[in-house]
């Protein structure tokens, strides 16, 4: 978790410093739980570029800190209306803007997922993530550990885990929404049900009727609340390289209060679905074996959440 | 009905051809043959059908809308199919399919090319399949005699302009200008100088249809000056529906006016 409160800054000081060179003075982007429009907002306002930020109508109502934190840092945030207003239609609508504005404007996509070479660009940008793991885990306990566990929504955090362990031994566990469960068909797991599919202009598993028509999803973390998922994710699933699970709403909200009681930090509801994940991994595994979750984010944005979750008024 | 035989007409003639967009099924699946008859007979050469995406990201609001209520009144791939097929059988033009990627990748290249084969379409858009990523479409399609119509905008560089001319097949769809589907009040200089490059780069190879924004006679009359050999036109046929989705009569009338003036633009543009 860095500034901005998640991992989103090292992917958008990297594409922003590629647009400044490509010339172009505007930066558009979507976000779903607002932490990658917080972190555009951030890297625009350092670097003088101007910052619009696409957000589904729906996603706009349950992170209103966000969306103020955009506005106060000097981006403009466009509610996005059509569709399911979460965060598939503000990616929708960032690309219509692209076409439109192209001679001015770079689009700064924020998770592994779009047309080549997006996937690759944010996931080169985001092994810092894995990188970083190796090296400390490798200074504080020497090795390697026996597993790191991440949330997978486009999947850009649990690529930057990820990626850098693929040649090791490493066990790799990706994290998906399970919403109301996966039997219910409310969630956002596209890797454990979905369908090969072609959207946002990448091949890979996509949440979709038997026409191909995009399905609605839903999840309690609005930044994993997308009906596909970065292609990497697909090949490392069909590779056997990640093992992709799913957390219900549930499982993720009890796993935030338990982080938060046991260790003293509120974890995003996004990776609080990892944290879930993680603590069933931990009761088969033994005493001297290891797991780094990634904890891509922080909860406060999430706090009025969870006090629904909980029937507390605040 | 060829693709290629209206352009060779038209152009004996001396006039552009004239394409109409609807969304299939809206408002509702049996308002479109309807819709396609008072296009047809009111001068529209080439029919262009829309298969309803949930995610038209090349749209703007009109069509977003139109596919969305094509949706909910329940219409699917297979349903449009048919209505191409009840088209091309029942009026004498070519029938071309607009759709994105995904609805075909569903149903699988193969089977969806050979059931619009059967329905008697002419040729298929997907706005969203680069011809680099298109090879093995193409070989199908044109195994089942289905034309492969790729789209060039102002982006386009030379070099890959003259591939994508390589690659379609029926005609080429001109994009004039940076953006997305939806009509437009005017048109400026710049999207006359991009039909009149391209027009004057590809003339011989391939003819060229101008669309996106295109919604008043005199938008067609420009164009076509410029050396267009088509104009599509599609929100604005589709906001004539949309301003008449209660009334079947006054939406048909008002839009047998619409294709009548288009057309006529499209006779006479070439002397201006």
């Amino acid at each position: 978790m860095l500034h901005g409160g998640a991992h989103k800054i090292n992917n958008t000081l990297g594409q922003a410093l590629l647009a400044k060179r490509m010339g172009k003075s505007r930066i558009i982007a979507e976000t779903g739980a607002g932490q990658h429009g917080v972190a555009t907002a951030i890297t625009c306002a350092l670097l003088g570029l101007k910052a619009e930020i696409y957000m589904g109508a729906e996603d706009v109502k349950r992170q209103k800190l966000n969306v103020f934190r955009m506005k106060l840092l000097g981006a403009e945030v466009h509610p996005v209306e059509s569709g399911s207003k979460t965060l598939k239609d503000a990616i929708n609508e960032a690309m219509r803007d692209w076409v439109t504005n192209l001679l001015t404007t770079y689009y700064l996509i924020g998770s592994v997922v779009g047309p080549h070479p997006y996937p690759m660009i944010v996931r080169d940008f985001q092994s810092v993530i894995g990188e970083e793991i190796k090296k400390q885990f490798r200074a504080v306990n020497g090795g390697y550990p026996t597993a790191v566990v991440a949330c997978v929504g486009g999947g850009s955090n649990a690529m930057g885990t990820f990626y850098p362990f693929v040649g090791t031994p490493v066990k790799m566990v990706g994290v998906e929404a399970g919403g109301k469960g996966l039997g219910t068909g409310e969630h956002s797991a596209s890797l454990n049900t979905g369908f090969e599919g072609v959207f946002h202009g990448m091949l890979t598993y996509v949440l979709q009727d038997e026409y191909g028509q995009i399905k609605p999803t839903h999840s309690i973390s609005a930044g994993l609340d997308y009906p596909g998922v970065g292609p990497e994710h697909s090949f490392l699933m069909i590779e056997k390289r990640v093992e992709y699970v799913a957390a219900t709403d549930e499982e993720a909200a009890k796993a935030f209060i338990e982080l938060s009681r046991n260790e003293g930090i509120l974890p995003a509801l996004e990776p609080s679905h990892a944290v879930a994940h993680a603590m069933k991994m931990a009761k088969r595994m033994r005493k001297d074996e290891s797991i780094v979750i990634t904890l891509s984010g922080r909860g406060d944005k999430d706090v009025g959440i969870i006090a629904d979750y909980l029937g507390e008024k605040i | 009905m060829k693709i290629e035989s209206v352009f060779a007409k038209a152009k004996k003639e001396g006039r552009g051809v004239l394409v109409g967009f609807v969304t299939a099924g809206d408002p509702s699946p049996d308002h479109t043959l309807d819709i396609v008859s008072a296009l047809v007979s009111n001068g529209v050469d080439i029919i262009e059908l829309g298969i309803p995406f949930s995610d038209p990201i090349a749209d703007g609001p009109t069509i977003q809308a139109s596919s969305l209520r094509a949706l909910n009144a329940g219409i699917t791939p297979p349903n449009v199919l048919d209505i191409a097929d009840e088209v091309s059988s029942s009026l004498n033009v070519p029938v071309v399919l607009l759709t994105y990627y995904n609805p075909i990748f569903r149903m699988g290249e193969g089977k969806f090319l050979k059931l619009a084969s059967k329905a008697g379409v002419s040729g298929v858009v997907v706005p969203d399949l680069p011809p680099e990523e298109s090879r093995e479409y193409r070989r199908i399609a044109r195994k089942e005699n289905i034309d492969t119509i790729y789209l060039a905008t102002p982006s386009t560089t030379p070099k890959r302009l003259d591939a994508i001319v390589s690659a379609t097949r029926g005609f080429l769809y001109v994009v004039p200008l940076y953006g997305v589907t939806g009509a437009r009040e005017a048109f400026d200089s710049y999207s006359k100088k991009v039909v009149k490059d391209i027009a004057s780069k590809v003339r011989g190879r391939v003819p060229i249809a101008v669309g996106f924004g295109i919604s008043k006679p005199e938008h067609v009359r420009s164009f076509v000056a410029q050396g267009a050999d088509s104009v599509i036109v599609g929100s604005a046929i589709v906001k004539t529906i949309e301003r008449n989705l209660s009334d079947r009569k006054t939406m048909l009338r008002e839009l047998g006016e619409l294709a009548r003036d288009l057309s006529s633009a499209c006779r006479n543009g070439k002397s201006v």
